[in-house]
């Protein structure tokens, strides 16, 4: 029983991680009904700035010299970094390959963000190299509590409480900010919402900014927990948060946490009890039940097209 | 002038001289070079697969890989076991027909269950749901320890050549643009238009969307059994999500809803990496992919009709000028 | 209109390319041409960067010292990206085109398999550095290969673990996605359980994986002895630091694939006490080896790893053969690569044998202050 429990801890500590990339994939959706398939590069951009970030702080030696408050603080101050390194490549991406596009139909934009995607894998792996680098451990990945046989790690606490705060947080933004309803007008209509007088250009850049923010803040993390970049390590996490999305309901924020948490628990316990060679598949096989039976998601409204 | 291969007997004269103008090539070109030409025409079947998907129904299909990997596997299992002794006896022409009609149901049958359930979905979903497929069909192949799975399967007999391959093209292009021509054609086409406005004018747009599936993938099978015969080894890694996505970039670059647009995308895109392989000699680093994926990039910025459009070269004046008998005045 | 020029022009660009490339260089014999093929990028780039950086640096070596018999080598390196289709495209390109006279590669037995066939037909002597697959010799009598075969490497780990560790369980963490790690996980499990020992569970993951915690948390219920991970080090390190967090006691044991400086950045204190077989030890005080580290330190600017060192021997040996063959045909290279009697190779002494393989030992390390030190030798 107190494995199950574990695999439990453990489901959730990996969907928060897909929940945070998850979150920036449905912001996007929702506002340009784009798939950004670049998504989970950028992530992978955001550990690459992460490492970066370490250098130029001076926390580049792995292990940890500082404790307590001080590596809190430290960890803090890469992470912030990172955000912000992140939503400028966001801002950057969006105004020179999808903007231009936007009046176009969804494929080519769709195929741009692919064209996207393998730009930023291939220029990674031209310019940093292939070979995998060891991220600064900053915060230790020590046990928080341990409770009848099942241990909680700090890290997992963390995860899961920034996904959930930053959750809180969007969906503040979105429903009792300004901008927050320009961007709610905008998803609902570019022509509409332009009449109106807001400016459809800002509030799109400051989507993908944001939504690149929280990928920095998902990698900053996961680095915590699997201290290992290297320029491809954004494909995998970047599908299954995007599954994790469209099974929560493609443009719901809180479905996307949703989708994520279930994507965690159902891939944790199919490695444990199942075939675990089938593990990648799973994520794949689930996406297309849930296309198939509800295509708008688990917290999706099912919207009717009129003619 | 409505395109080539419109009467039965310019059809199989165009699939005579294709198959004789390959193989001629190929018996002339070196060997490195023959084998580009054999990727060219493989791609390109691919390719003209994928277009009646894409270009011409305006289905977004990200699994096209997948077909083609079970074509291939099909062709590679049959080839060494049930039907082994046709390709040591000598009999490798009969062996590689049957391959290739079992490697065509396979993946057609494929194309059938998955596109029944999937096209009722629209434009992303579809793409992202036939991707989904892709991979299934790709982590299955991994898991199979029967079909070598992560080791590959080796020792598949030798078969086909240009002949086989640019004659099969070149009846796959045919029927292309025979459907097209055709009321089931223009049913796709109606349904890529707008298909709402379609149903409502009584075309079966769920019919007609698996349809074009089912002949898309089973031009797939085909296509990855010849490349199983030619290569001699499998591995599922080479069918993946990448896969599909070049397949889909030679369409898009070609011009999606055109044909020799999509014909003319495979051979500039399987030839173009070989030809810039010297280009790593003088920058030190491999950057063909980097200015693959820049040049997908560009390519929908500031051209995403791609190379044709929706046009095929037979509309233009010049062709009409050199084969048209009933236009004798200039254009 | 520019685009209708375009056109019409593009299909004879097309055509000239062929020509424009040229028939490649000249047949000639006053340069020996050598061949590499591996991946440079894609997901398996580092394997295939780390194993040109010791092909490179025994070709400059060699060039250094004046050539074989006055004739330098010229190494032609091309770019499979880790693909079977890509890699007979590539090598018959090296083959056909560059008129190479002998082939090195492939670092994956996948992409071994997939150009054997070709360098066979053609015969062109291959030389692979450090493909595992008993097969890849098999596919014909020109291919040859400088490192052990998985059936002997798996053989070792499980004599290793039976007879010195004395465990009695095991659990098997295999890479499904690479072929060397099944082929390893397969022997092992066999001859540990040939022994008497007992194989009480065997999961997988996928390389590229970072969260193993299900299939570990299930072998920690399972209470073995010992877990044997025959993976790559990207993976192995997060694996024994995961293994560790959540009270898995136990020792980890592993093939060559775990050797790289990577693997202790990642794995760090975690790894204490694991084992690995390995082709030689780095702490080895022999001459040979110690030059080579710091040769290559000074090269490449990093510590070198197993395949830089395989990649290294793959030219040495095939350098040895060329200066006992009486010719550069494919005929004589082969019959010298295949007399190939103990050569001082980095990565230890190398004989072929009748199956072309190279008959070496294995040394069994042990991984203590984030070290491999050396711990046992093992004989084939």
């Amino acid at each position: 029983m107190s494995t199950f429990l574990q695999h439990l801890v453990d489901g959730v500590s990996l969907g928060s991680i897909y929940a945070l990339i998850a979150l920036g994939y449905t912001l996007v959706y929702g506002i340009l009904k784009l798939i950004n398939f670049a998504h989970g590069d950028l992530f992978m951009l955001s550990a690459y700035a992460g490492l970066g970030a370490c250098a130029a702080f001076g926390f580049a030696d792995a292990g940890l010299a500082l404790g307590g408050f001080a590596s809190w603080a430290a960890f803090s101050a890469v992470l912030a970094a990172s955000m912000v390194a992140a939503a400028g490549a966001g801002w950057l991406v969006e105004r020179l390959a999808y903007r231009p596009l936007r009046r176009q139909p969804r494929l080519n934009l769709l195929i741009t963000a692919v064209g996207v995607s393998l730009l930023l894998e291939n220029g990674a792996q031209a310019v940093f190299g292939a070979n995998p680098r060891r991220f600064p451990d900053l915060v230790a990945d020590t046990a928080a509590f341990s409770v009848g046989g099942v241990t909680v790690g700090t890290l997992d606490l963390a995860v899961f409480g920034t996904a959930i705060v930053l959750l809180g947080v969007l969906e503040f933004w979105v429903h009792h900010t300004r901008m927050g309803r320009s961007m709610r007008a905008v998803s609902h209509s570019h022509e509409t919402a332009a009449l109106l007088g807001i400016n459809v250009d800002s509030v799109v850049s400051w989507t993908f900014a944001v939504g690149s923010a929280l990928a920095a803040a998902a990698a900053v993390l996961y680095e915590a927990k699997y201290p290992k970049v290297e320029p491809l390590m954004g494909v995998l996490p970047g599908i299954k948060a995007f599954v994790a999305a469209v099974l929560g309901g493609i443009g719901n924020l809180r479905g996307a946490v949703v989708g994520a948490l279930l994507l965690g628990l159902a891939e944790t316990f199919v490695a444990a009890y199942g075939a675990s060679s089938w593990r990648d598949a799973l994520a794949f096989g689930l996406l297309i039940l849930i296309l198939l039976f509800k295509p708008s998601g688990l917290l999706g409204r099912n919207v009717r097209e009129k003619v | 002038m409505r395109g080539p291969g419109r009467s039965n007997a310019s059809a199989l004269a165009l699939v005579f001289g294709c198959a004789s103008a390959a193989w001629g090539l190929g018996a002339v070109l070196p060997p490195y070079f023959e084998t580009v030409l054999l990727f060219i025409g493989v791609n390109a079947l691919l390719a003209v697969s994928l277009h009646l998907v894409n270009g011409v129904a305006g289905q977004f299909s990200l699994g096209h890989a997948g077909f083609m990997a079970l074509g291939a596997y099909t062709a590679a299992w049959l080839s060494t076991g049930p039907l082994k002794g046709l390709f040591e006896g000598g009999n490798a022409d009969l062996g590689l027909t049957m391959t290739l009609a079992a490697a065509a149901l396979v993946a057609g049958a494929a194309g059938w269950l998955v596109g029944l359930p999937s096209l009722r979905l629209k434009g992303d979903y579809l793409a992202i749901v036939t991707l989904g497929f892709g991979e299934i069909i790709r982590v299955g192949l991994l898991n199979s320890e029967r079909l070598g799975g992560a080791r590959g399967f080796i020792g598949i007999p030798a078969a086909g050549g240009p002949a086989w391959v640019f004659g099969l093209l070149a009846v796959a292009c045919i029927g292309c643009v025979r459907v097209c021509a055709s009321g089931a054609g223009r049913a796709l086409l109606a349904v890529r238009e707008d298909e709402i406005a379609a149903e409502a004018l009584g075309v079966d747009a769920t019919q007609a969307k698996v349809g074009a599936f089912v002949a898309s993938a089973a031009g797939a099978g085909v296509a990855g059994a010849l490349f199983a015969h030619q290569q001699g080894f499998l591995h599922p890694s080479s069918f993946s999500f990448m896969k599909s996505v070049e397949i889909v970039v030679m369409v898009v670059l070609g011009g999606m809803g055109s044909l020799s647009g999509a014909l003319l995308a495979a051979a500039l895109l399987t030839a173009l990496p070989e030809a810039l392989r010297p280009l790593k000699e003088w920058t030190g680093v491999d950057l063909r992919m980097v200015l693959y994926s820049l040049a997908l990039v560009l390519l929908m910025l500031f051209r995403p009709q791609g190379l044709m459009g929706r046009k095929e070269f037979w509309q233009g004046a010049t062709f009409r000028r050199w084969f048209s008998r009933n236009e004798g005045q200039k254009a | 209109m520019a685009s209708r020029s375009f056109l019409r022009l593009a299909p004879l660009v097309c055509a000239a390319v062929p020509f424009l490339y040229g028939c490649g260089p000249k047949a000639d014999d006053s340069v020996i041409r050598i061949g590499e093929f591996g991946a440079l990028s894609g997901d398996t780039a580092t394997f295939g960067e780390t194993t040109h950086e010791g092909v490179q640096m025994a070709v400059e070596e060699i060039n250094a010292a004046g050539g074989i018999h006055g004739r330098k080598i010229q190494l032609i390196t091309e770019d499979d990206q880790g693909r079977p289709d890509q890699a007979t495209l590539v090598v018959e390109k090296l083959i056909t085109h560059d008129r190479v006279h002998a082939l090195v590669g492939e670092v994956a037995s996948s992409n071994s398999l997939a150009a054997a066939p070709i360098a066979q037909r053609y015969s062109v002597p291959m030389i692979s550095p450090s493909s595992t697959n008993p097969k890849v010799t098999q596919q014909g009598d020109y291919i040859f290969r400088v490192c052990f075969i998985d059936p002997f490497q798996g053989k070792v780990a499980a004599k290793f673990a039976y007879g010195s560790l004395k465990a009695r369980t095991a659990a098997v963490l295999r890479d499904q996605k690479s072929d060397y790690s099944l082929g390893l996980a397969d022997v092992f499990k066999k001859e540990f359980q040939d022994q008497g020992g007992k194989v009480v569970l065997d999961k997988a993951y996928s390389s590229g994986d970072v969260d193993f915690k299900a299939q570990l948390t299930a072998i920690r219920e399972a209470e073995v002895d010992l877990i044997y991970v025959p993976g790559y080090y990207g993976e192995v390190g997060l694996i024994a630091k995961q293994a560790r967090s959540i009270g898995l006691k136990q020792p980890l044991m592993g093939g060559d694939g775990w050797e790289s400086e990577e693997l202790y950045k990642i794995g760090g204190a975690a790894l204490e006490g694991c084992y690995f077989s390995n082709h030689c030890a780095p702490d080895s005080t022999e001459p040979q080896v110690r030059g080579f580290v710091a040769r290559y330190q000074v090269r490449w600017n990093h510590e070198p790893g197993a395949l830089a060192m395989l990649g290294y021997d793959a030219i040495k040996t095939l350098a040895d053969a060329l200066g006992r063959s009486k010719d550069l045909k494919g005929a004589s290279i082969r019959d010298a690569l295949a007399q190939t009697k103990d050569f001082a190779g980095v990565t230890g002494n190398i004989s072929i044998d009748a199956d072309r393989n190279a008959v070496k030992s294995a040394v069994i390390l042990r991984i203590q202050g984030g070290r491999a030190v050396y711990q046992e030798t093992v004989r084939p």
